[in-house]
């Protein structure tokens, strides 16, 4: 039985709403007020996530982006990089298979997979779930690779410190204004490939102000995971956004 | 996409209120969804059945009231009411709309006996 969220328990309650009216039974039809949105409970879960993190000093940071982003190599190198320096630990979540953890691991971070099955999003309940399991060491950074979708993220907290969205240079540049959402919800964007501008037709600079329009103070790092090229940059953003990480 | 966990989690969340405020059925659900919600309210409507099937809600009528996005002009100050999040601002053309309504998705009231 889980302890944090009710699962399990019958008595799932809508957060925040005071249940002292409704009880008497009268017969014939009467109208509830509820007044609750209908991710209250996705956001409770988020709410203890994220103090569950703090109370550590764990910088967790949500990444959302297509499928073939390059999410897991980035992963990868940025593993690699911080070894010795960073304890990092991985919670990746993909509809099906093992592999994306498998590869966290043979970069030598502890990893997570959740299935989400038929699921299109990680939710804040799966992430509580993983966190308890993970058991990151205070201090840490965990990375929480979401379902590859440029959708469905960006409506559900997990609890994570910011969203970080990855946008490669083979895909359009317009997808800021496609998917507005998710640029919106996001603190940083990662413009991952860019060694292979010379090859494709993707105007940096459009693409900039489609996510500026967007999202005015998004911040942008251009990179590629592949040749490490802009990797300082992330480093030291990683590094100074763990040092602000909350604390409770 | 996920407008049918939503809609599973909205059932489940009342399967548990029904107890606590002492309600069987549910006649009719009315939802406030924004239209910078990033949900799509046919996907609702589509997912509401299947949501519903067997349970205190089956066969409920669902209300959606659509609420239009609206927000202040960054440049002009005018009040505006926008069509999408990217729209810059109808009234002078050029500046960023500050949202401030539009964002919603909430259970508002339901009918119950």
């Amino acid at each position: 039985m889980c302890t944090t969220c009710g699962c399990g328990q019958a008595d799932l309650t809508l957060d925040g709403h005071p249940h002292t009216h409704g009880h008497e039974a009268r017969p014939g039809r009467r109208r509830v007020s509820l007044e609750q949105s209908l991710l209250a409970r996705n956001d409770a879960l988020a709410a203890q996530n994220r103090q569950w993190l703090a109370q550590r000093g764990i910088l967790a940071l949500n990444l959302v982006s297509s499928p073939g982003s390059g999410k897991t190599t980035l992963l990868e190198q940025t593993i690699l990089r911080l070894q010795g320096r960073i304890p990092m630990s991985v919670i990746e979540g993909d509809q099906q298979t093992s592999q994306d953890a498998d590869r966290i691991r043979a970069a030598g971070a502890p990893a997570l997979q959740i299935n989400t099955g038929k699921g299109c999003h990680l939710d804040a309940h799966m992430v509580g779930h993983a966190l308890e399991q993970l058991d990151p060491p205070a201090g840490s950074v965990v990375m929480i690779e979401n379902v590859g979708n440029l959708v469905c993220p960006a409506a559900f907290d997990l609890g994570e410190a910011a969203k970080v969205v990855i946008l490669s240079v083979t895909e359009g540049e317009d997808k800021p204004l496609k998917y507005p959402d998710l640029f919106a919800a996001a603190k940083l964007m990662l413009l991952n490939k860019v060694d292979l501008l010379p090859h494709v037709r993707f105007d940096v600079a459009r693409c900039l102000g489609y996510a500026h329009r967007i999202r005015p103070d998004l911040e942008v790092l251009p990179l590629s995971a592949q040749t490490g090229q802009g990797f300082e940059a992330w480093l030291a953003w990683l590094q100074a956004a763990r040092a602000l990480a909350p604390r409770a | 996409m996920h407008e049918l966990s939503l809609m599973e989690g909205m059932i489940e969340d009342l399967e548990a209120e029904a107890g606590k405020r002492g309600f069987a059925r549910i006649h009719r659900i009315r939802l406030e969804v924004g239209r910078l919600s990033g949900v799509e309210v046919e996907a609702l409507r589509f997912a509401f059945g299947p949501a519903t099937e067997g349970s205190l809600a089956e066969g409920a009528e669902l209300e959606i009231l659509e609420i239009p996005a609206t927000g202040t002009c960054q440049d002009c100050g005018a009040a505006v009411e926008i069509a999408a999040r990217f729209e810059p601002c109808p009234a002078c053309g050029e500046g960023f709309v500050i949202i401030s309504g539009g964002t919603e998705l909430r259970l508002k009231d339901l009918d119950v006996e």
